[in-house]
């Protein structure tokens, strides 16, 4: 176990290992995606208040959940790279935040374009709505900081602080519907207990999640392959693996 | 664990508790900013200013929608099944505004504690099910609570 942990700290052995992780992860994703949009698009009954206007929630759920727990990955790579200081945390954090930052774009976009028939409004100034548009500008703000630092160690350090303070925001927005009088739903789908979603709807609401989370991992793995291309391009082991290929 | 590390996973545990606890505090200073409408019992108790736009938020009670002959005009009371308030609007209502359903309406309060809304929200719950499922629930659930007229 800890000789795995101490392997992918290692940038030649994490090329290599994501490199077969991409090609198995590639067509599951895409195989997922289809069933997951097809069953939730066309199979799937449509709702008795909405209509079809509901299923914009096999997009809209998808994003928001997986940009909330993208953001765990990041922090979590924060905590590591301040703590243990290794460069391979760095690089996932950075390749973490651009991803995250697209998914919460996601659910806030389809959240407004879903508002507008059901609530009657683009947007409201509801406390999940505005916490969702904090965790967007937390994730762009951990690209910008990385980009403004001249030394990208300092750059790493300062972009782990910003994510591991911003963390506090995950739990905010989880709880926000229940918390305070919002105009959002709270949770269809609920761990404990019966979800409030019928299972003919939920069945591929789940299958989407899985969906997003394997594509979350599959974009964050090429990120973080691009960006060790990029700064190992003069080191011998990927010159060597460049010219065998 | 190397005792370099160790102070800095403590520094870094203290750093997330700190600034979690300080957000959360100024959430919980924050909280009647936070929350998006005031609910009836809350305007009947004069807790909603007067003087300025407020939203007000509950379920429309059943029966109580007017809608004008001639105009746009609709009257209409929200509860929040211990209180009600009446809600004038002029304008078009959104396609999920119905009788016992949410909703969230903004405007200013008049002398006689009516809201005069500028614009009505509908605020639909968590409930997902197919049409049929709906049909063969109505026959079987009695409706729940008795809104509040005074």
């Amino acid at each position: 176990m800890w000789a795995f942990i101490h392997k992918l700290g290692s940038p030649p052995w994490f090329f290599g290992f994501s490199g077969t992780l991409v090609r198995w992860l590639l067509p599951v994703t895409v195989t997922l995606l289809l069933v997951g949009a097809v069953w939730g698009l066309l199979v799937a009954p449509p709702d008795f208040r909405q209509g079809n206007s509901y299923r914009i929630i096999y997009i809209h759920v998808p994003a928001a959940v997986v940009a909330l727990a993208g953001y765990y990955v990041m922090a979590f790579a924060g905590a590591v790279s301040l703590i243990w200081r290794i460069k391979m945390a760095d690089v996932t954090m950075r390749a973490a935040a651009p991803v995250g930052a697209v998914l919460t774009a996601i659910a806030l976009v389809t959240g407004a374009i879903w508002g507008k028939p059901t609530w009657g409004a683009w947007w409201v100034w509801d406390a999940r709505i505005t916490s969702m548009l904090i965790l967007l500008f937390l994730y762009l703000g951990v690209v910008a900081l990385f980009e403004a630092y001249e030394n990208k160690t300092a750059a790493a350090r300062a972009c782990a602080v910003l994510s591991l303070v911003g963390m506090v925001n995950i739990p905010i927005i989880y709880k926000s519907v229940d918390w305070w009088y919002s105009l959002h739903q709270p949770a269809s789908i609920k761990f404990t207990g019966e979800s409030a979603i019928d299972s003919s709807m939920l069945y591929p609401l789940l299958l989407m999640i899985l969906a997003f989370y394997c594509l979350f991992a599959l974009t964050l793995l090429l990120n973080m392959r691009a960006e060790l291309l990029w700064t190992h391009r003069d080191s011998g082991w990927l010159k060597q693996l460049v010219g065998d290929t | 664990m190397h005792p370099v590390r160790k102070q800095r996973l403590i520094l870094v545990s203290l750093m997330v508790v700190l600034s979690s606890a300080a957000i959360g505090l100024v959430a919980f200073a924050l909280r009647d900013n936070i929350n998006l409408f005031y609910p009836p019992a809350d305007v009947v108790a004069g807790k909603a200013p007067m003087d300025r736009s407020i939203r007000l938020g509950g379920m429309v009670v059943e029966g109580s929608i007017e809608r004008s002959e001639t105009d746009l005009d609709t009257t209409f009371w929200v509860t929040d099944y211990e209180a009600s308030v009446p809600v004038r609007f002029s304008g078009i209502l959104p396609d999920l505004f119905a009788e016992g359903e949410g909703v969230v309406a903004e405007g200013t309060l008049d002398e006689s504690g009516m809201l005069v809304a500028t614009q009505v929200l509908a605020k639909h719950d968590e409930n997902y099910m197919p049409p049929e499922v709906a049909a063969a629930l109505e026959g079987k659930t009695a409706p729940q609570g008795q809104p509040v007229l005074p």
